[in-house]
């Protein structure tokens, strides 16, 4: 008896192949992958086909082709006659110069929005709150042309160009804005701001040892402002101003000298930092909700005055909070700064995707080398962002 | 000292029998002007953070309401009605323009004799979100396969055509305004949910060339803008397919939409996913589910139903970002306010902003409407939970 007990499982025919567990996902992980191949053959057979057919050239040699178009704003030498890519680069250079700027200008202002909504003034919190609802609940791409053709295409034309204090001009071909001239001597000034932030930055770490040692705190606040701002000014002193302001002059037709602003970039950075500061206002309010009351109470019962508290205990509470969703709300801006083709901002997509794409009909190798870029930009933010996570994560004991 | 003696004296003591009355409130923290001065007032800061919040709404309200409403022109037939006069020398919002080009707006270049067609689809689809929006609507599974299923049939033949029954042919290239951005919001919707939840459950599956796919599909589509997504749809998609089954202009970007909103719904059903107790999965597979009914009658109705809210969330990005299919050449709605405000007949200096603020209220009153369905949906969630 037994004997053949034991020896029954092992005669068994079992369930069979089809019902074990390991076996069918096998099965279904090859039908994927099988899948897959087949649409990626099928697709690069009939794109070698049509590509074939249509004459289109393909790889990666057009990039040092002449473009032969010119391009409204370029931040470094660029002309009719260079390659297509030098405008690549001119491109990428103009959209992370908007995304830079509306991101500082973004966090700003929905910092202050998201403070406001949460404010114990009714009035202030209640236009916060409109403010927030409104341009949430409205499209970007809306918002952008509005800027662009209701505004500032509505501006005096340039004869009348309004005079903006300070020596700049405000017509409806851009903003005209004095445009500094460095002189010689002027290295010696950011020499001194190195050396200020160097010295700012051992001063705050020797801060903090003191502080671990003996208890005691040290003023780092007041002496990083005196370094960073002192330091220059008295190069700049010592040097003898070696700065000058080149100022725009008016003429009949146009505006010569100083530094232009394209009205373009300007409507698109109204509309990226009014419409991402709604969004960074609720992530601001969030954060600063999440932190409980006890928190802050706490805080006060041990004898800690308002502005500590705040600096110490609540907001590097709600930085943990606030940290994620306001760099996902970084990258928004930035792949929302796409939206300047719209507008006929020069960024990457307006030239690469644009422009490129039509005058070499190599899409394939275009819209991958554009959506590289902004893949690229995502992840390197995410890798950042999963590693200041790690540091700020709850360790829970 | 002495008290105590006059109160131990027991023919001194006096008790009352009854409560003193109540004062009445000091009248500086209650009552409205109370309500003020806690709310309005109370700190030097406040005082100055109300004068300039009142100082804006003046600067700001009142020229508003000129501009909209009072000064705005309501009747008339070409631009000469909405151009400044000497006899009305300050005109607002130039609203005829607008009425007149309603149409336009609403159909694009839709033949005019069928466009009923249009206005039954509306019907329909408004229909079946009432149904499937309303929580205690009787018989919601059927709304769902009504939603899902009957009404994207329903209205491809009736948009499209169907000349057995008398419909004729109308082309994609002839669609347009409201009805463009309603079809794709539409079918990014119904296309984004059953997607993005396979998507995410293949995210979270055991097998790791199904879990790589997903996690490659997922952060490719959410790491590139829009724009680019539509513009690989546009132009890369025809090289993709043999010549004869090219697809057409509006299909594309249709195509680019449901990708970019499934790998967006994918990570919100995730979240709702992760937020499913681990004994959940666990109770199903005990009783004997397999993989495919734990999920359908376990694990998905719970993880749907706490995801609602944002789930309406990124119906509300999805539908503000339909304007984007404007830049690939459909003329949805915001490209027919763009071509009409372009229209010589109508060249007046208030036209561009009156159409601009007719979008606006468009879009408001649409993403609005989902972001307070959201918020009550959420309001009901966490009642249930409190139970």
């Amino acid at each position: 008896m037994s004997v053949t007990d034991t020896a029954k499982p092992k005669t068994a025919p079992g369930p069979a192949l089809i019902y074990n567990p390991r076996v069918r996902g096998f099965v279904y992980q090859a039908l994927l992958l099988a899948a897959i191949a087949f649409l990626f053959w099928e697709a690069a057979s009939n794109a070698i086909e049509n590509l074939a057919r249509a004459k289109i050239a393909s790889g990666f040699g057009f990039w040092h082709n002449t473009a032969g178009f010119d391009i409204s704003q370029h931040l470094i030498d660029y002309s009719t006659t260079s390659t297509y890519g030098r405008a690549f680069w001119v491109g990428l250079l103009n959209t992370l110069v908007v995304a830079v700027l509306g991101i500082v200008f973004a966090t700003v202002l929905g910092f202050i929005i998201g403070i406001a909504r949460l404010s114990t003034n009714w009035l202030v919190a209640r236009l916060a709150a409109v403010y927030v609802e409104v341009i949430r609940n409205l499209p970007l791409l809306l918002q952008l042309l509005f800027w662009y053709n209701a505004v500032l295409k509505v501006l005096p034309e340039m004869r009348d160009s309004l005079l903006l204090p300070g020596g700049g001009f405000l017509n409806n071909r851009g903003l005209f804005l004095p445009q500094p001239v460095f002189k010689e001597g002027v290295g010696l000034v950011l020499a001194a701001l190195a050396v200020a932030l160097v010295v700012s930055v051992a001063y705050h770490f020797f801060a903090k040892r003191r502080q671990v040692q003996t208890g005691q705190q040290s003023p780092v606040l007041r002496v990083t402002l005196a370094l960073v701002f002192g330091l220059p000014l008295l190069a700049l002193l010592l040097t003898g101003f070696p700065v000058d302001f080149l100022y725009p002059e008016k003429g009949r037709f146009n505006i010569r000298g100083g530094m232009e602003v394209l009205p373009e970039f300007m409507a698109l950075l109204f509309g990226l930092v009014i419409y991402t500061a709604a969004f960074i206002a609720e992530v601001v309010r969030a954060g600063i909700m999440a932190v409980p009351k006890g928190q802050a109470e706490a805080a006060y019962s041990l004898g800690l005055r308002p502005g500590p508290t705040l600096r110490l205990v609540v907001i590097p509470q709600a930085m943990r909070v606030i940290v994620p969703p306001l760099t996902s709300q970084y990258l928004n801006l930035t792949k929302n700064s796409s939206l300047a083709v719209a507008i006929g901002y020069p960024d990457l997509v307006q030239i690469f995707a644009g422009t490129v794409l039509n005058q070499t009909g190599q899409a394939v190798e275009v819209v991958v080398i554009t959506m590289g870029v902004y893949l690229t930009i995502s992840l390197v933010t995410s890798m950042l962002m999963n590693l200041y996570n790690r540091r700020v994560a709850l360790t829970e004991r | 000292m002495s008290d105590i003696a006059t109160i131990t004296d027991t023919r001194l003591a006096f008790v009352r029998t009854k409560p003193f009355d109540p004062l009445p409130p000091p009248i500086v923290n209650s009552g409205a002007i109370g309500w003020l001065r806690q709310n309005l007032f109370s700190s030097a800061l406040n005082i100055l953070l109300t004068a300039f919040c009142v100082l804006m709404i003046a600067w700001l309200g009142p020229p508003l309401v000129k501009f909209l409403i009072i000064d705005a022109v309501w009747d008339g037939a070409s631009r000469a009605d909405c151009i400044a006069t000497p006899q009305r020398p300050e005109v607002g919002a130039c609203w005829a323009f607008v009425i007149e080009r309603l149409g336009f707006f609403t159909y694009g270049f839709y033949p005019a004799d069928q466009r009923w067609r249009v206005d039954v689809f509306f019907v329909l689809l408004a229909f079946g979100i009432g149904w499937i929006t309303w929580l205690d609507a009787p018989r919601r599974d059927l709304g769902m396969i009504y939603f899902f299923i009957v009404v994207p049939l329903l209205s491809f033949f009736l948009l499209v055509g169907l000349p057995v029954l008398g419909l004729p042919y109308v082309s994609t290239a002839q669609w347009g305004g409201i009805l463009v951005t309603i079809v794709v919001a539409w079918v990014g919707i119904v296309v984004s949910l059953p997607f993005g939840v396979l998507l995410a459950l293949g995210r979270r599956s055991r097998m790791p060339v199904v879990r790589m796919a997903s996690v490659i599909f997922i952060e490719f589509v959410r790491g590139v803008p829009l724009i680019t997504v539509l513009f690989m749809a546009s132009v890369m998609l025809p090289l993709f397919v043999p010549e004869h089954l090219t697809p057409d202009k509006l299909l594309r970007a249709l195509i680019g939409v449901a990708l970019f909103a499934s790998a967006y719904m994918a990570e919100v059903v995730r979240a709702g996913l992760q937020a499913i107790p681990k004994g959940q999965y666990e109770a199903a597979m005990a009783v004997g589910l397999s993989y495919w009914q734990a999920m359908r009658l376990i694990v998905l109705p719970q993880a749907l139903k706490i995801t609602i809210p944002n789930i309406v969330n990124t119906y509300i990005g999805l539908f503000k970002d339909t304007t984007l299919v404007f830049i690939v050449g459909i003329f949805d709605f915001l490209k027919t306010i763009e071509a009409a405000r372009g229209d010589v007949n109508w060249a007046a200096p208030t036209t561009s902003i009156t159409g601009y603020a007719f979008a606006a209220m468009f879009y408001f009153v649409f993403c609005y409407a989902m972001s307070r369905y959201a918020r009550y949906v959420e309001h009901r969630l966490r009642a249930g939970d409190r139970r």
